[in-house]
């Protein structure tokens, strides 16, 4: 059985990585048939679950950063009022 | 004889003073009956019917008012920028203590000073380009980073933030405050641009709320149109309200009506959208597995056979008619579901559960590899007697050896 590297912690994924991922299982998923295929769509299925999940946990829990530029300096924003 | 000079007296009262210079003034012939050419700022239109405002040219202002009455008769209505000649008296205010004029026929004269610079600048950067429609570099359809120019303390930067953050709080901020009115906001705001650039955002907003055609002059100045037209970043203007026009907007990749509709504009794709594409993704990775399962079927009955070999398994069910309305089952329940398709990505996910080839092992199915090369057992003849094996079951995984052959 072929083995890639073996992928990052799904927690350590920032949401542009998570969701490329998740589109490249799903399409092995589609594409999948000559390799062992039970074991294989297994742990695909899982991995694709896991990124689904992070997606969703980063969509929901964003959080607009702002910052200030000053001459070089970026520092945190504070609002005014 | 000495007489006290009648115009000299030690101190005067705010009031008789002020009243002298009334008297003064309003004596005069020449200021009661005159005409006077200027430019209108500064146009007040409250509910009382009356019009407020100041006439000035390069070195000097002069307040002025039109009654109601007077002003009904007004063919044009009056704007600020606008070159009028005016026909009225001065008189003296003395609660504020000013001269002001009172003006009773008010007409155009060609353009407004400000308007007329407006027109030659916009035509001579209009010849040498920089408004062409090629110069235009195309707005990112899902930036991560996002500066802004505009004042720190102004409600067009609160509304742009509150914007983006309903819209996409995926991404990052880059504020780079700068004056947006005023003889020091055109160098500032040029520096700012320079700044946001080094950091290479994906677009800029360059924006102010609504003013006047001077509020808004720092827009039209020239140093400020050629450094947008010159950006590398696309830059999309949102200055002033929808009928604002400054030379920024021309020169800048986008305008927007309203610093809101720049933040918009700067997110075309939302995280509702990304939420949806997610969605969508997530049913595509049930089908996708659930069609997977449904091809290899007889994969499966295969391993339900070589189950047979390890002892506590023996109970296991394993025909065909089983699998057969798994695979059937399985895929009708997410059709349904799919027709549905209006569920939470969470409780979505919720019941993928139910459908995870993991669970057909929760049923009583087992996956058996042999320990020799880790290879799964699909067939019968790929586990001899004596062979190693492991088996995996729903919560776990046991070592066995196989007894014997059986011939099924």
């Amino acid at each position: 059985m072929s083995k890639t590297a073996s992928p990052k912690p799904v927690e350590d994924l920032t949401y542009e990585e998570a969701f490329a991922e998740l589109e490249a299982v799903v399409n092995t998923l589609d594409d999948d048939s000559s390799r062992n295929p039970l074991e294989a769509a297994m742990s695909l299925f899982e991995r694709g679950q896991a990124l689904v999940k992070r997606c969703s946990e980063l969509l929901d829990g964003a959080e607009l950063k702002v910052r200030e530029l000053s001459g070089d300096q970026l520092s945190d924003f504070e609002a005014g009022e | 004889m000495s007489q006290p000079s009648l115009f000299t007296s030690v101190t005067w009262t705010v009031s008789r003073l002020t009243q002298h210079i009334r008297t003064l003034l309003e004596s005069d012939v020449t200021l009661q009956d005159v005409w006077v050419q200027g430019e209108i700022s500064n146009l007040g239109r409250p509910a009382s019917g009356h019009i407020y405002f100041t006439l000035k040219d390069a070195n000097a202002s002069l307040r002025g008012v039109m009654w109601k009455g007077d002003a009904r008769r007004l063919t044009l209505p009056l704007q600020d920028g606008m070159e009028i000649e005016a026909h009225g008296r001065i008189g003296v205010y003395e609660p504020q203590g000013t001269y002001q004029f009172y003006a009773d026929i008010v007409r155009p004269v060609g353009e407004g000073v400000l308007y007329q610079e407006f027109l030659r600048l916009k035509a001579m950067l209009k010849t040498e380009g920089l408004f062409d429609a090629e110069r235009k570099h195309p707005i990112p359809e899902l930036p991560h980073k996002i500066g802004i120019i505009t004042s720190a303390t102004g409600a067009a930067l609160r509304d742009m933030l509150n914007t983006l953050r309903r819209r996409l709080p995926l991404i990052e901020v880059i504020l780079a405050p700068s004056p947006v009115q005023g003889d020091e906001a055109p160098p500032k705001i040029v520096d700012a641009l320079a700044a946001l650039d080094r950091l290479k955002p994906d677009v800029i907003l360059l924006a102010r709320g609504g003013g006047s055609i001077e509020d808004l002059w720092a827009f039209n100045d020239e140093r400020v149109v050629r450094a947008v037209a010159a950006a590398n970043v696309p830059i999309i203007s949102g200055v002033g309200h929808e009928t604002d026009f400054t030379l920024c907007d021309f020169a800048a990749d986008l305008r927007a009506p309203t610093p809101t509709a720049a933040a918009e504009l700067a997110t075309p794709i939302s995280i509702i959208d990304l939420s949806a594409y997610l969605q969508g993704m997530s049913t595509r990775l049930a089908t996708s597995t659930l069609n997977l399962l449904n091809t290899h079927q007889a994969g499966l009955k295969a391993l339900t056979a070589s189950l047979r070999f390890a002892s506590p398994l023996r109970r296991i069910q394993t025909d065909r008619q089983r699998l057969d309305d798994f695979a059937r089952r399985g895929l009708s329940a997410l059709r349904h579901r799919l027709v549905l398709d209006k569920s939470r990505l969470r409780g979505f996910e919720r019941r993928l559960e139910s459908l995870n080839p993991l669970a057909v092992l929760g049923r009583g199915y087992a996956v058996v590899t042999r320990q020799a090369d880790g290879k799964v057992v699909s067939q019968a003849s790929q586990a001899k007697p004596d062979d190693e094996i492991q088996v995996r079951v729903s919560d776990g995984e046991f070592d066995a050896i196989v007894s014997k052959d059986k011939e099924s």
